[in-house]
């Protein structure tokens, strides 16, 4: 860094970070540190006694097959959702940023999205699938013959709250495709054009490649809201049944901690998960730094 | 551009309208089902226009809400609110605060504050549900604002938004007003802060969507009907056992929760897009 002028200040900027460390360390390294020591415990539910019982969470954890079961669903799930979610949302952006009448009008139509929560997401797509008062479900049924209950098909289930988490993810990534295209040079295109290469010939050797560091953003954040901000969505339409169709991992760390008080063996999931979200954030910054010094 | 035919030029508006089709369609449904009794949304199928209850089933959601409830909505829009805003406040000055100290001041650990922050950049409250869970009940903030609003308020974005906005500007204006004889806080509020109006408000909008959506941290944390946000009324009149689920009241409240973040989007969308598209930098 180039030398900068800095205040002569002693006391002044610990006073500053203060409130930001209280914070994070009360309410983040303190329930990390406590994650891991209880990991280590086996705990009776009400409080009582807790014995030390080493690795053998993480190893029960390991050895179960339920465990690496919610593991392969919940990175289906997230490829699935990052996928759909992502390729729709490019094909909309891209279509919003031609030069047509009313751009604006569809631009504000894709985004407002974003501000309905993931948990109102589930809502909607419950209704809409229930297969008392849903609609859908209603005209699957009478129109299409097909059978919908996704509290007893797990197929049905697993396709509904990937569905309904794609939807609420596509406004996020529209803004940012958005942003992304409006950032690539016309000239570079219209020269492409005039040396003959088609509308996909120059989406996908000139367009989609400058798009690149979007799209890696993109994809890191749309497989971390899909492997944890979509809670909601499963909280609300599937319990993670029927039976572990849709137990993804987050929801089996709050089933097996909240519902099922098996403290230690939430503990050590959340660690796991700690340990991926981490390994995540450390792929994003390797990234975003080479990006920023190049 | 090249290929101008009458076609090329209709495709798109296609896909943009069958896209928002596809958008708005759950929400109309929710807007049509808040206007119809529970019987006509029960006979299936349901209608698909507009019914003649609006009146009588959102006077009664903000008023009471459903029997098994006991929350009105208009008490848990005011949760909700005083979450939102708390986050999103709260947010906003501890990060001010702490961007403040990293770029504008060299103290031995800075790089250490950097890292702690940096390092929640990506984990969700999701991740460590019940050792937090145990902090809050521990610290005797079950049931309580503070405990709804001060777990989220850790978060790296803000933080390194700030930090970026304060990097960019010219270190001439920090020497000046040391010349000046103004102390480094009167710049901080008399200088810094009213140039950071931008950012700032950006981070607001989104913030305030952000705390407004929460949900699986005030649905562990309150279990008194007095603290229920509006998404966790909406959730306790989905999963209440051996009652009959309102319908036409839950969805009212659905749209209730809808509208001020969407409010919010819409008005400011020019701050919200830089400040989304910001912080990926």
């Amino acid at each position: 860094m180039a030398k900068q002028y800095e205040f002569p200040s002693k006391g002044l900027p610990y006073l500053l970070v203060l409130p930001q460390m209280v914070v994070v360390f009360v309410f983040f390294f303190w329930p990390a540190a406590q994650a891991v020591w209880q990991s280590f415990f086996l705990q009776d539910p009400f409080g009582g006694t807790m014995i030390f019982v080493g690795l053998e969470n993480y190893t029960n954890l390991f050895k179960d097959p339920t465990y690496w079961q919610s593991f392969g669903r919940s990175f289906l799930y997230a490829a699935l959702v990052a996928f759909t979610a992502m390729a729709s949302a490019l094909f909309l952006a891209v279509q919003a940023n031609k030069k047509i009448r009313a751009a604006s009008f569809y631009k504000t139509m894709l985004i407002w999205p974003y501000a309905v929560a993931t948990m109102v997401a589930g809502v909607l797509w419950l209704f809409m699938f229930n297969p008392n008062v849903g609609v859908i479900a209603y005209f699957l049924k009478h129109s299409l013959g097909i059978e919908w209950d996704h509290l007893l098909n797990s197929t049905q289930a697993f396709l509904l709250v990937t569905i309904a988490a794609s939807w609420k993810q596509i406004a996020y990534n529209f803004v940012f495709f958005l942003a992304g295209l409006q950032s690539v040079p016309a000239a570079l295109v219209e020269a492409a054009a005039i040396d003959g290469a088609g509308p996909g010939k120059r989406f996908w050797k000139i367009v989609f490649p400058l798009l690149s560091p979007t799209t890696f953003y993109l994809l890191v954040m749309n497989v971390v809201y899909g492997f944890f901000e979509t809670f909601p969505i499963i909280h609300q339409a599937t319990q993670g049944g029927p039976g572990q169709a849709t137990n993804i991992l987050v929801y089996k760390v709050w089933r097996d901690g909240v519902v099922n008080l098996d403290l230690g063996s939430s503990s050590s999931q959340s660690v796991v998960l700690m340990i991926l979200v981490i390994g995540l954030t450390i792929v994003q910054f390797r990234f975003i730094e080479r990006k920023v010094t190049y | 551009m090249t290929e101008h035919s009458k076609l090329r030029r209709i495709v798109p508006h296609v896909w943009l309208w069958l896209a928002i089709a596809v958008v708005v369609f759950p929400i109309f449904l929710v807007f049509v089902a808040s206007t119809h009794t529970n019987q006509d949304i029960l006979s299936a199928p349901m209608p698909l226009t507009p019914g003649s209850h609006l009146v009588e089933n959102y006077t009664r959601a903000l008023a009471e809400g459903t029997e098994n409830l006991g929350a009105s909505a208009l008490t848990m829009m005011k949760n909700s609110f005083i979450m939102a805003m708390g986050i999103a406040v709260g947010k906003i000055i501890v990060s001010l605060l702490a961007a403040y100290a990293i770029v504008f001041f060299k103290f031995p650990g800075r790089s250490f504050c950097f890292w702690a922050i940096f390092i929640t950049l990506m984990l969700p409250v999701e991740v460590r549900i019940m050792p937090t869970y145990k902090v809050i009940s521990d610290l005797g903030l079950l049931n309580s604002y503070a405990g709804l609003i001060l777990p989220m308020i850790v978060s790296a974005t803000a933080v390194f938004l700030f930090r970026q906005f304060f990097m960019s500007l010219p270190r001439e204006i920090a020497e000046a007003s040391q010349i000046d004889g103004a102390s480094p806080m009167a710049f901080f509020t008399e200088i810094l802060v009213p140039m950071t109006r931008t950012p700032i408000a950006a981070m607001f909008v989104i913030q305030f969507i952000y705390g407004w959506n929460q949900y699986l941290w005030p649905l562990l944390i309150t279990t008194k009907e007095k603290y229920y946000t509006l998404l966790i009324g909406i959730n306790r009149m989905l999963t209440g056992a051996d009652v009959l689920i309102e319908w036409q009241i839950v969805m009212a409240t659905t749209l209730l929760a809808m509208i001020p973040p969407v409010l919010v989007v819409v008005i400011m969308q020019k701050q919200f897009v830089a400040g989304m598209t910001d912080t990926e930098k």
